[in-house]
């Protein structure tokens, strides 16, 4: 007996910590009662197709991508050029489709268009005067590079908005070079914006001089020495005079993209910073480079700014760790992005528009009243066709109702009309469970096994049946949720939660209210079944 | 109450004509696909979006029901809604694409949607914004999705090698897949518009599939362990036979949640519940005369005995959990010993 009143009493702490999370602040929302934030900060969100959202329009600036290709393969011809002893006075990019390169030698023309040939595949090359070549970006290459710049910047987005927690988003691409980006709600749009629209290209380069208070006190003769650039540093918020600058190499020792994951962490004076872990192929690289430079500095630069600069103590080739000024919610946000990888490319905002729900409110009516009425029907056959029994399997799918609901708040959760749908259809295919087990207890009944026996070993056998299903379900949920993206992801964390929650009233709940049952009977020889 | 009681149909021996029945459906929709191809929803293809700014207050029902009047392909595949603040009266309609991507689509659709629009005589109106918009769903989740399906269905099969045997495994793959296919065909037969909501039923509904296969394996494992003098074929009949009061109620009730989706849940389930009407039925039906008579294939139907694993007559502990079920739950068989 103390057995049974423990097992009530968990039911009851489960019922009453599900329903809090999933069903009142559904109902204290809908009717207006007023409830503590923290309660209702957990509360199941509805998708864009049933109550609307934001949409931000960005124009993705595709001349990030051109320049990055000219600028990486000026880069090249350069390296190209001081291998193969050839001088020249000028070489830079005047915008981001050419580089222009002066002051051949003219007895090394020759052996210039013969190295100019390695950076010859994207670019053609056009004599500007003596001693003089444009490289010009082929059209061809403009194009399509434009093109995967777009892509690009869409599917970091995607993952972006996906790590970002908020689920169903919509995200397509409007025109030749803008996204339309629709998030459902609209809290915390501000974030999102930052989040989405921040490049999170992060490089780590070799300092050659610097910190100084000046960009001009690091150039020589006037200029910038060739092969390197000048980066300001970070500025503390609020001391613009506080800027520093460092002459750091051109071409990055490595970048984000050779980072395998990033999180959040504390440096060693406590700090919020943000550690990463290479790749196999970026530690290689990681290792390289520091290894020839120890007791040099090495500039970490996110977005154009060095955060920090490190003195290089010894060959480092798995983990770095990024400090700066950072509250502990920016260090979310930018292992977040690091995590994601860089955009390809700057975006602009063009707009920013608040959008009402796509279907309309018949749509939404129907749905409703159709998931409703699908419910209904479950629970009227399950009580027509095994009768006093069906009162168990209708409360089992109750509880399942609302763990179901519960658990789904608590994951934040965003509800679309299908996502009800699929919801309803979850219980209707749940029920499977009561049934398994209710046809066994009939059959041991009919066996001529007593009421109790009988009510024990159809729990007893069915259960392995139960695990083996649900079992094999939560594998496939797993490699949907591990391959899948985007929507199927969020079916299959639904899947899983589903199962759970069914295993957990079909086994404990209905088999604790036969016992109740039976409890409450001295003798008892029938089971209305 | 019972739907079925002792009953001792012969399903095996109609597996041959399920085969072919199968295979005629298989084949006809993939045909149908290859011929008209698949219908893809506006997730899938792409679109062109109008926003038009009214002079005065206009409700979005009313400018849904005027393109669902006026324009040609309306209905389902068109998207209204509220764009901005409520005060500057703007709608935002969204259009799949008809034909290729050519210039002149934008312009056409514009004013196919202005003239709805007008013929719908709700007001005064300028189109302030046309934009073509690619897929919301990308090429990504198409692939990855596919993947994803193709090793969960590898895991259950090794799952249920190992809980049951590799035969097993085979057979409720197999099962998976053929109502996956015939699912396809029937929504090939039917034009239903590939979307996100179709995906969802077709995953929902292989997870119904290989559940109901499972539960009648684990009948025949069982009936193995008591049956073991009794040839493959008459233990795979007697389980079917014995589980079938659930398999047609199970298959009952998710049918009537189904069935109430597809016909009241409007427009917009359509496609959803269509699919899942569908998938429960070749569901149900491929556990019974694919999935069984798989097993059935591959075992041959010579008597179990020597088939089946070392039943655990002796050592009564109570069976831990993690053991293999073949030699698990010596509680098990002796109660069926005694039921028999």
């Amino acid at each position: 007996m103390a057995n049974l009143r423990w097992k009530l009493i968990t039911i009851a702490v489960v019922l009453v910590v599900f329903a809090g999370v999933g069903v009142y602040p559904i109902v204290a929302a809908r009717y207006g009662v007023h409830s503590p934030a923290w309660l209702m900060d957990r509360q199941l969100k509805l998708g864009l197709d049933l109550n609307g959202g934001v949409q931000l329009v960005l124009r993705v600036q595709t001349d990030d991508a051109l320049k990055l290709e000219t600028d990486t393969e000026m880069e090249r011809l350069r390296a190209e050029l001081a291998k193969a002893n050839i001088t020249f006075t000028n070489l830079a990019s005047p915008d981001p489709t050419h580089f222009r390169v002066e002051g051949i030698q003219t007895p090394q023309d020759a052996a210039f268009r013969q190295a100019s040939n390695e950076v010859q595949a994207n670019f053609d090359r056009s004599s500007a005067g003596p001693g003089a070549y444009v490289f010009t970006l082929k059209p061809n290459v403009v194009v399509q590079l434009r093109a995967e710049s777009v892509v690009q910047a869409r599917q970091t987005i995607e993952r972006r908005v996906n790590e970002l927690g908020v689920t169903e988003p919509s995200i397509s691409q409007q025109g030749d070079d803008q996204l339309s980006v629709q998030l459902p709600g609209v809290t915390n749009v501000d974030r999102a914006k930052g989040i989405i629209g921040s490049p999170g290209l992060l490089e780590l380069k070799i300092v050659e001089q610097g910190p100084a208070s000046t960009a001009e006190s690091l150039q020589v003769n006037g200029q910038v020495p060739a092969g390197m650039e000048i980066v300001p540093g970070a500025t503390v918020a609020g001391d613009a005079s506080s800027t520093s600058y460092y002459l750091v190499r051109r071409v990055a020792a490595v970048t984000g993209r050779d980072i395998r994951t990033a999180r959040s962490s504390l440096d060693e004076n406590n700090q919020p910073a943000v550690s990463f872990t290479f790749g196999t192929e970026g530690g290689r690289k990681f290792g390289n480079v520091t290894g020839e430079n120890i007791g040099r500095q090495l500039a970490i630069i996110l977005d154009g700014r060095v955060q920090s600069a490190p003195r290089i103590d010894s060959r480092i080739t798995t983990d770095g760790r990024i400090t700066g000024s950072f509250t502990a919610d920016e260090t979310a946000d930018l292992a977040l992005k690091l995590r994601s990888g860089a955009l390809p490319a700057r975006l602009d905002y063009l707009q920013e528009q608040t959008i009402g729900p796509s279907l309309g409110a018949d749509s939404i009516r129907s749905g409703f009243y159709a998931s409703a009425v699908g419910l209904l029907l479950i629970v009227v056959f399950m009580l027509v066709y095994y009768k006093l029994s069906g009162v168990n399997a209708a409360i089992a799918l109750v509880f399942n109702l609302v763990i179901l609901l519960g658990l789904m708040a608590y994951i934040g959760a965003v509800m679309t009309l299908p996502g009800i749908a699929g919801f309803v259809l979850t219980m209707g295919i749940g029920v499977d469970s009561n049934v398994l087990i209710f046809e066994r207890i009939k059959e041991e009944l009919e066996a001529g096994h007593g009421v109790r026996a009988s009510m024990n070993a159809g729990f007893n056998r069915v259960f392995w049946t139960l695990v083996d299903t649900h079992v094999a379900a939560l594998i496939s949920a797993a490699f949907l949720f591990n391959f899948g993206t985007g929507p199927i992801r969020g079916f299959a964390v639904t899947l899983a939660l589903g199962l759970a929650s069914n295993l957990f009233t079909s086994i404990f709940v209905s088999k604790t209210l036969f016992e109740l049952e039976l409890s409450q009977r001295r003798q008892a020889a029938t089971l209305s079944i | 109450m019972h739907i079925f009681k002792d009953t001792h149909f012969d399903f095996l021996r109609w597996r041959w004509h399920a085969i072919i029945l199968s295979w005629v459906i298989i084949i006809a929709g993939a045909l149908t696909l290859a011929t008209k191809g698949i219908p893809r929803g506006v997730e899938f293809a792409g679109g062109t979006v109008v926003i038009t700014k009214f002079e005065q207050a206009v409700s979005v029902q009313q400018v849904r029901d005027a393109l669902d009047r006026n324009l040609q392909g309306g209905g389902q595949n068109v998207q209204v809604q509220a764009f901005g603040a409520p005060a500057s009266h703007q709608v935002m309609v969204r259009t799949p694409q008809l034909s290729g991507e050519s210039g002149t689509e934008l312009s056409k659709q514009k004013d196919a949607v202005v003239d709805a629009l007008r013929k719908g005589n709700i007001g005064t109106f300028n189109v302030v914004g046309t934009e073509l918009v690619g897929p919301t769903v990308g090429q990504e989740l198409t692939s990855k999705g596919v993947w994803a399906t193709v090793l969960s269905l590898a895991g259950i099969l090794a799952y249920l090698a190992f809980r049951f045997q590799f035969s097993f495994g085979v057979g409720a793959v197999v099962a998976t897949l053929h109502d996956l296919l015939i699912t396809l065909a029937f929504l090939a037969f039917f034009r239903y518009d590939m979307t996100l909501n179709v995906i969802a039923a077709i995953l929902t509904m292989t997870g119904y599939s290989t559940n109901d296969t499972i539960v009648i394996f684990d009948r025949i494992r069982e009936n193995l362990r008591s049956m073991r003098r009794d040839s493959m074929r008459d233990v795979i009949n007697a389980s079917i036979n014995q589980t079938l009061g659930r398999t047609v109620i199970t298959a009952g009730t998710a049918l009537l949640t189904s069935l109430a989706l597809f016909f009241f849940g409007g427009e917009v389930l359509h496609g959803f519940a269509f699919t899942m009407v569908v998938g429960i039925i070749t569901g149900t039906y491929s556990s019974v005369f694919i999935a069984a008579a798989t097993v059935s294939f591959w075992r041959g139907s010579a008597p179990t005995r020597a088939a089946a694993h070392a039943p655990a007559e002796s050592k009564p502990v109570a069976a831990a959990p993690q053991q293999p079920t073949r030699k698990a739950k010596p509680q098990k068989t002796q109660r069926k010993a005694r039921a028999s």
